[in-house]
Formats: C-alpha cells, structure tokens, sequence
C-alpha cells in the first residue's frame, strides 16, 4: 500500500470561487476520501425573523445567495404567500417566472465559465462571461439591479416589464442563443476539453438516487428530477421537459446545463408571448399565521423553503435547504478514486454555491 | 519619489459574502469592464498579490483566515472592502454569526458601497487603492511605513 497523504483544500484556493475546505486523503495520486469541513460563510440569516417583519425578510432571503438571489426571494415570497391565502394576479406569476429564468441564464453562463477555467481554458471563461454580461443588461433595464434583483414582495412583484422591454429582452435572447450554439461547439466537441471531462467523475444512477442528488447533477446520472414540472409561478402553462444525459460523468453535467440554457431562452419566449395583462401584485394584510413548505427548481437543483408564521409581522421559523447542501454527499462520492488534478473540476461540477448552504 | 511601475495583482477573498459581490469581482476583470487589459489580474496567492479584495463580513470562522492572508502579503499591501458586507456587516449586522465588517480584523484603506457594488464602482475602488499603494511605496523607499504601523498599533492598543 502506497503511502497516505492529507492535503488541505482550500479554503482560498484559486480554483475555488467560494470558501470551502476540504481534507484530502491521498494515496500517491489518486484521492482515497475527501472531508469537507465548512462554516466559513456561516451568518445565521434564518434567526433574523426575530429581528426583522416579514416583508422585510423577503429582502434578506434574497441575499442568502448572490448567484440565484431572485430564486430565494420568490421561493420565500411564495410560501408566505400560501400560509396568508394571498392569490398572486397571472401577470406577476409571469413576470416571475420570465426573471427566474435570466436568473438560471445567467447562473448557468457563469458555471460554464467557471468550469473553463477550472481545467484551464481562459479563452472561453471569458467568452462566457461575455455572454454573460448581455443577460445582466437585461436584468438591469428590467429590475435596475445587476445581480440582486429586490424585485419580489409578499403579494406579487414591484415592477412591471413594458413591451419595449419585452422586446429587448427577445433581441438579447437570440443573441445569446447564436453565442451559446457556437460556445456549445466548443464544449462538447473539442479535443482537449472532452479529454479533461470524459469519464471523470462518474455517479451512476443508483448513487446518485440513494445519495439524494437535486438538479443537474442527478439529471446527468439520468434522474428525470424537475421541480418545475411541478408547475409551480407560470412553468404550468409552459411546455418543457426536463433534460437528462445518461453519462454521469462531468461532461454530462456540461451536457445538461447548456441544454438548460436553451431551454431557458425557450421558456422566456414563451412567457412573453404569452403574458396576460392586468394587476402585477395583490393587496397584503394581516399576518401569516400558519405554516407551509415547499419545493422549488433553483439553477443548482431543488430548493426547499419552510416558513412558520404565528400571528406577529416577526415569523416563527424560515427554514431554506439548499440544492449544494443535497450534493455535496454525492460529491465527496466523486472525489473518492480521483486523480488530484481533477478535484478542482470535480468541485465546480456540482456548481456548488457554498453560501446558500451555510447562510 | 518612487513611481509604480507595474499594474497591481489583486486577490480576492470571499468573507461570509453572498456571492453577489464576488461575482461583480469576477465581472470587473472579464470582459466589459476587462480591468485586465491594464494587466490587473487575480491572483490566488496572497504572496503576490498587492491589492486584498475582500467581500463579506466576518465570522468566527474566518476570521483567522483572513487575518493569516493578509499577514502573507508582502508590503506594501492594500485592502479595499467591497460591498456593505464588507464594510459594516450590512443587511446581516445583527446576525449572530456576524462580528461586523473586514476592519474588525485587518485595517482596511478604502471601502466600496454597495449592495451588490457595481463593477464601476469596484474598479473605482481599485484605482483608490493604487494612490495608497503609491504612498506606502514611497514610505517603504525611505522607511517610515513600519514605524507609521507602530504607531498604528499602539493606538489600537490603548483604545482597547
Ligand atoms: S453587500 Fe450585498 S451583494 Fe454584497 S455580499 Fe453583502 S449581501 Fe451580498
């Protein structure tokens, strides 16, 4: 038997976007157990019900993560919305889900990214970021923020998206369609970028089920999960179907989520052909008394929000389960078998967005 | 006087930041705004790197990590706070989790609002940074700087 090794990972690595840190086991090269320790962003967002009224939570939910902030605020803003009975008018469900998916456009360009740069392709880091960008602009003309959207209330939304909007954004989205065909050339038919994603990494169906996997990465073991078939703001009346690969592998989940991008800019089409006019939030009163949960499709995979309200502006309880916190069991999988080299890959396959885990 | 002859090597750290401001990091050095092409680039080693960009407060977890990155780089060093996270501890203040802002461990030079801060506004940051670095440059060329860090110390110490 080889000699073992430990080697820290993190948590300020330059691979790593965020901070997590990982012990690695070694044998020679390959990785034998991976522990993850975390708590580096820990911040205990969830107590400030006591300190802060539930429409000014719906704020805070936001900022439980950068990357898919209008996600959390719409999963909060809905559940409260259920506990008081509060009927969201057509148009704001609409509105909602347009901007959901610029949210999942634009997190998903930012893994594509982020994933090129992780096995070392500068170039086409930057040429996704600069797709990138053109899906922020249209965030910004819509909602006036760049990556904090702050457009989501308990009731409905604050702004309305006009038509010339609506046409901007469909401009911006053919755009970003031409861009991604030709960066999807890249990705999934070049040499040396297949060489560093084949075959490494790979969950099979099995694992990933018993291991409770959320999202994209369950969807590339070929696991049909997508909360969004649940029908949830206006996904109902929208055609979709979730995309899977049965590769298991990195390049599956590569697979997968530029497939997602496509659809994303499908579902935009179709919400602004086919949004309703009318009211764009509803009249809130009282306070939420009661308790519900539910499950909503973030980028990342399923996103579980649980609120209890007791008759007071300051809630009971809020409680958030995070789709990296459902895969990070099946990442320490992946790692194990491993050749060093790839860890830096292997964690940024699972898109994991450390500070909606830890909050 | 001593001029900067090279563009400056940023790293960045993510406190206990939401992201948000992270990826407005990222978004200055890649294109549109591109701070690159004047040959900034991030780097992950804090022993080159001259300009700390930190996001996000502090918590009792990195707290020590910080403080150790910042006790890796080589003087002249810069902090620059970016967002009100990292400034004050902004919309997560009163958790309990929260110690407050990156000045609670390190000194900090220049502080960027904004929530998230917009690239413009962290490239302005940035370029802030640049005049500091100049003058510590200047008083690291004729001495002063460790002396003025004395100073600075004993300060704190009899504030405490
Ligand atoms: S300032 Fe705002 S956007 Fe930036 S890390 Fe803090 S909460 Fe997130």
């Amino acid at each position: 038997m080889a000699k073992r090794s430990v080697i820290p990972y993190g948590p300020q690595h330059p691979v790593l976007p965020e901070p997590i840190h990982l012990d690695l086991v070694l044998e020679d090269e390959k990785v034998v157990e991976a522990i993850p320790s975390i708590g580096f962003i820990h911040r205990g967002l969830e107590k400030l019900t006591e300190k802060r009224d539930f429409n000014q939570m719906a704020y805070v939910a936001e900022r439980i993560c950068g990357i898919c902030s209008f996600g959390h605020g719409y999963g909060y803003c809905e559940t409260v919305e259920h506990i008081m009975g509060i009927e969201v008018p057509a148009r704001a469900n609409y509105l909602r889900t347009i901007w959901f998916e610029l949210s999942r456009l634009h997190s998903h360009l930012l893994w594509a990214g982020l994933m090129a740069d992780a096995f070392g392709f500068e170039n086409l880091f930057y040429q996704c970021w600069r797709v990138r960008e053109k899906v922020l602009d249209c965030i910004e003309l819509t909602t006036g923020g760049r990556v904090i959207f702050s457009v989501n209330k308990v009731g409905g939304v604050i702004k309305d998206i006009t038509p010339e909007m609506q046409k901007a954004i469909l401009d911006t989205m053919d755009y970003v369609e031409k861009e991604t065909k030709i960066l999807k050339k890249t990705f999934m038919n070049d040499y040396s970028v297949q060489s560093r994603m084949k075959g490494v990494g790979v969950l099979t169906k099995e694992q990933a089920h018993a291991l409770g996997c959320a999202g994209p990465f369950a969807r590339a073991s070929g696991i049909a999960t997508d909360m969004r078939m649940r029908g949830y703001a206006a996904y109902g009346e929208l055609d979709m179907e979730p995309i899977i690969s049965n590769d298991g592998d990195c390049y599956g989940r590569c697979e997968v989520r530029i497939g997602e991008i496509f659809q994303s800019i499908d579902l935009i089409r179709q919400a602004i052909g086919k949004i309703p006019e009318g009211e764009i939030a509803a009249v809130v009163k009282g306070n939420p008394d009661g308790e519900y949960f539910m499950r909503i499709e973030q980028p990342r995979g399923e996103a579980d929000y649980y609120v209890r309200g007791n008759g007071t502006p300051n809630l009971d309880r809020m409680r958030v389960r995070t789709p990296t916190f459902a895969n990070l069991a099946g990442l320490c999988e992946t790692l194990k078998g491993a050749d060093y080299a790839d860890i830096g890959i292997l964690v940024v396959t699972i898109d994991p967005c450390i500070s909606c885990t830890e909050r | 006087m001593y001029k900067i002859t090279r563009s400056p090597w940023v790293m960045h750290y993510d406190g206990s930041s939401c992201n948000g401001c992270d990826i407005e990091v990222l978004a200055c050095l890649t294109p549109v705004y591109d701070a690159e092409r004047f040959g900034i680039i991030n780097t992950g080693d804090p022993m080159q790197a001259d300009i700390l960009l930190i996001t996000g407060s502090i918590n009792t977890q990195n707290a020590p990590v910080v403080k150790q990155i910042y006790s890796q780089m080589s003087d002249p060093k810069v902090v620059v706070a970016v967002g009100v996270c990292a400034c004050t501890g902004g919309v997560f203040k009163d958790c309990y989790n929260i110690l407050g802002g990156a000045d609670q461990v390190i000194p900090v030079d220049v502080y960027v609002p904004g929530c998230a801060a917009r690239p413009q506004a962290i490239i302005d940051g940035i370029v802030k940074g640049i005049g500091v670095f100049q003058e510590r440059l200047e008083k690291l060329e004729n001495g002063t700087l460790k002396q003025e860090e004395k100073e600075d110390t004993e300060e704190k110490k009899e504030e405490d």
